[in-house]
């Protein structure tokens, strides 16, 4: 749906809304839509350590123009701070303060990205530990403080160094569109498992793209988000097996036939659906990502069963139910990924909600108890949660509760499908399988759950 | 001719879902109930892009803009645009020969793969203007002078502006096809009961498949249609006995056929994916079943004394004996529901000793269906018929039915107008 504010407010409205203070959401660069004068723009690393400076030589080599100090009159396309090696607090004050020093240069839709350890209450000293937790709560202030689409998140390192395949990986999506509505976010790095990506592998496309030869199996593909997660997948390079309720088979075909997929026509919950999923595949599945779910709100007062159990059967016992199926026969390939959609509701709860947040909430609790299971084979399963995602079920809100929940994100804007897609996308590349029993939150900073 | 282990094979099918006519599907023409037939059937497969040996496909009431129906499809459909299609008609066998054809050029190692498909529409069907008019206006074009013009155009009458609406009446009895066949039921003494009896059955059959999932990919929905609209599971014998008889009323037997018994006007589109069994291979595709041989027949119903849609009594017989096969070597039978009465006249020819020894040239009679193997899936009273789609329909559920079942052979007979019938044997692959 057309955010109307956003149009106005970067046209005949601009200066009324700096004058009256109202938000001034921007456009966001996206994959396909980020000017090159924007991804020539130099990228700032900054910190001490040798971890800063072997950082800096990596983006070098990938062909980015890179600063060790800010120079004047430069506007910077990223803010790099590599934080790794900080094992007290007052450690962090010369890098913070040069941050805050850089953001005036950050370009709009610029980048901050912190890179540090991650908080371990197990193995860290009490001051390593709250080292590590403050550079979170720094990066999520950093992401509030953010304006013109800029964005902030970081990279914790859990057990592994800056090498690791997956840190090249979620540097490149976090640098480029594929994060716009990313924000205020942390991507956890737990092993060197994956494959190292070039920053030019992981933004092509179609046979050179990071999925290529692989094939996916989405869920509820037929519209809204699903359908916007296979045309992504197919973009990168994948084969993609589109499957959605028989009643849906209109709308999935024609997503099918455009992207060059297959449809199939099942009901994720029936017993049946994981051997037909592999039977359509002729192979073991590469790629999962379940993203069917329904919602089916109302107050707990008033709930019945088949509202309650419905939204259970979907969104997360059919989940379960194929994991477990394909798993047990040995039907997920080597390097197997899966990505789950999850929701802000299941982080914070929702009135209206309690069926759909115990099952999206299940998801993340479903994705990190497996997370050694598909680690044992050399894959990884994480989690996305979308935030407020204009689709065809926001258009439906009332429009006053509507645009309240687009400005209640540090972006100030709903996000695109396409922005869910990416997070997904990146996170079935072969470069995110050290990235695993994650949920990550596609939300621009949304207050909801924050 | 193709090697012997690269013969063709039916890999699957889509159709969408039938709908009664002038309802869901009254604003769709037969081009696109065709288009999303096919893109349905491609979207299954994954054949976008692809280049189809052949698309073959054809409607029995159409249009004279649409003389190039299937191509047109194919054009708007997501197979590469390079691929070539043909039409054909053989009435309400048009379906099935279009399979049979692309079938046979398969074996000839003519083509590798093959979309056989059809499609009617009686909501978007093509109103003819009467030949009265049609005469006036073509004499119009040949007219040089305005005073030329002005005479001729005087000659319109306003009768002359009464389109003359397409029907299912044969151009050279001037009956409709219920007409006719009333005719044959009352000669075969067929009863209400029977008839009404096999019509829950077709419902029961049909609905019973749908809720088993059987055809989810089988069918890809269309306008918001999921399932065939026609399709009553409730109906019973007592309630179809409430319903007046619309056919036979003027003949001195007791008039039986009612609009419970025989099959609505229906709009729909269907194909069916052939291949070689190595381009099968080579794509990943199971076959499901092969259709194994055909035959036609075509009764005198102007001049001599056999009903209209009796030619699938004569075509059967000739198939088995082909074949070497008897009923016994049968799992299914697929027996277009024309009328209900149509089927139940067939199965009593079929049992007639008379019929058998005399019009068919047999021994003894060709014998009984056990009627649990009849249209185990419902057929055209439940699901109703667009003429042309109703062929593909047959094939690619028979073909399904005898893969996920594990029986071995089916089969299929369909009646036509012209006093037509095609019948084929199709056993599992």
């Amino acid at each position: 749906m057309k955010d109307t504010y956003l149009s106005l407010v970067n046209g005949p409205l601009k200066q009324v809304a700096k004058t009256l203070g109202l938000p001034q959401p921007v456009e966001l660069n996206r994959f396909g839509s980020t000017p090159a004068s924007y991804e020539n723009k130099p990228v700032l690393v900054l910190g001490t350590g040798p971890g800063a400076q072997g950082l800096a030589d990596q983006l070098l080599e990938n062909g980015l123009e890179v600063r060790r100090n800010a120079q004047t009159g430069e506007k910077l396309r990223a803010v790099i701070a590599v934080l790794d090696d900080a094992q007290s607090l007052a450690d962090l004050s010369p890098v913070v303060l040069e941050i805050g020093a850089a953001l005036r240069s950050l370009a709009a839709c610029g980048r901050v990205i912190t890179i540090s350890t991650a908080p371990d209450a197990q193995i860290q000293t009490p001051e390593q530990a709250a080292t590590a937790q403050g550079i979170t709560g720094f990066t999520r202030s950093v992401a509030h403080e953010m304006r013109a689409g800029a964005t902030a998140n970081g990279i914790l390192l859990d057990g592994v160094d800056l090498t690791a395949p997956s840190v090249n990986a979620a540097l490149w999506f976090l640098l480029s569109g594929k994060s716009a509505y990313v924000s205020g976010q942390f991507l956890t790095v737990s092993s060197d498992a994956g494959q190292r990506l070039s920053l030019d592998e992981f933004m092509s496309t179609g046979a050179a793209g990071p999925l290529a030869g692989r094939t996916a199996v989405v869920t509820g593909a037929a519209r809204g988000i699903g359908a916007a997660i296979a045309e992504n997948l197919a973009r990168d390079g994948a084969y993609v097996i589109g499957v959605d309720m028989p009643q849906a088979g209109q709308a999935l075909a024609q997503v099918m036939n455009r992207i060059g997929g297959k449809s199939l026509q099942l009901d994720i919950t029936a017993a049946d659906a994981p051997d037909k999923i592999t039977e359509a595949l002729g192979a073991p599945v590469d790629i999962l990502v379940h993203n069917a779910g329904i919602t089916r709100d109302k107050m707990l007062a008033n709930m019945d069963a088949a509202k309650w159990d419905s939204v259970i059967a979907v969104n997360i016992a059919a989940q379960t139910m194929i994991n477990a199926r394909l798993s047990e026969k040995g039907l997920f390939a080597d390097g197997a990924q899966v990505v789950s959609l999850t929701s802000t509701s299941g982080i914070a709860g929702n009135r209206g909600q309690t069926n759909y947040a115990t099952s999206k909430a299940g998801v993340i609790g479903l994705t990190a108890a497996s997370a050694e299971d598909f680690a044992a084979r050399g894959g990884a399963i994480n989690a996305v949660a979308p935030g407020f995602i204009e689709t065809d079920m926001t258009a439906k809100m009332p429009t006053l509760t509507r645009q309240v929940a687009r400005r209640l994100s540090s972006l100030q804007q709903g996000g695109q499908p396409v922005d869910v897609a990416e997070a997904i996308c990146f996170l079935a590349s072969s470069g995110a399988r050290g990235i695993n029993g994650q949920t990550l939150r596609v939300c621009g900073q949304n207050m909801v759950g924050a | 001719m193709s090697a012997p282990n690269n013969r063709a094979v039916i890999l699957g099918g889509n159709r969408i879902p039938f709908a009664r006519s002038n309802k869901q599907y009254s604003k769709a023409t037969n081009l696109d109930m065709l288009t999303s037939a096919i893109d349905g059937l491609v979207a299954r497969f994954g054949l976008a892009g692809e280049n189809i040996g052949e698309v073959a496909g054809g409607a029995v009431l159409k249009h004279s803009k649409d003389f190039n129906l299937t191509r047109e499809a194919v054009l708007g459909s997501a197979l590469a645009p390079t691929t070539p299609a043909f039409d054909l008609g053989q009435a309400c066998a048009t379906g099935l020969e279009a399979v049979v054809s692309l079938n046979n050029k398969i074996n000839a190692g003519q083509i590798e793969s093959g979309i056989a498909s059809g499609v009617d529409s009686t909501s978007d069907a093509p109103i003819v203007i009467n030949d009265s008019m049609r005469e006036i206006l073509l004499e119009l074009t040949r007219a040089k002078t305005m005073m030329q013009k002005a005479k001729i155009a005087s000659q319109i009458r306003p009768a002359y502006l009464a389109p003359q609406a397409p029907s299912t009446g044969e151009p050279r009895t001037g009956l409709s096809m219920g007409e006719h066949q009333a005719i044959t039921t009352a000669a075969w003494g067929i009863s209400r009961q029977a008839q009404d009896e096999l019509a829950v059955a077709s419902h029961k059959n049909l609905a019973a498949a749908w809720e088993s999932g059987f055809f989810d990919d089988l069918t890809t929905p269309y306008l918001g249609v999921s399932r065939d609209t026609n399709m009553r599971a409730d109906s019973t014998v007592e309630s179809l006995a409430k319903l007046n008889p619309v056919f036979g009323r003027k003949l001195a037997t007791e008039a039986t056929m009612t609009a419970g018994n025989s099959t609505p006007l229906t709009d729909g589109a269907s194909s069916v994916l052939l291949g070689s069994e190595d381009w099968a291979a080579e794509h990943g595709f199971t076959p499901l079943a092969r259709l194994v041989d055909a035959e036609a027949a075509a009764v005198d119903f102007v001049d001599g004394d056999e009903g209209l849609l009796m030619a699938p009594a004569y075509a059967v017989p000739r198939l088995l004996a082909r074949n070497g096969l008897t009923f016994d070597d049968f799992d299914v039978f697929e027996i277009h529901e024309a009328f209900a009465s149509t089927v139940l006249s067939h199965l009593a020819a079929w049992e007639s000793e008379e019929f058998c020894k005399d019009k068919v040239g047999l021994d003894a009679a060709l014998g009984t269906i056990d009627r649990d193997k009849l249209n185990p899936l419902g057929s055209s009273l439940a699901a109703g018929h667009p003429f042309a789609a109703t062929g593909g329909r047959i094939i690619a559920s028979t073909a399904k039915h005898l893969k996920t079942t594990g029986k071995k052979r089916s089969l299929v007979s369909i009646c036509a107008a012209g006093g037509q019938g095609l019948t084929a044997i199709v056993e599992a692959a």
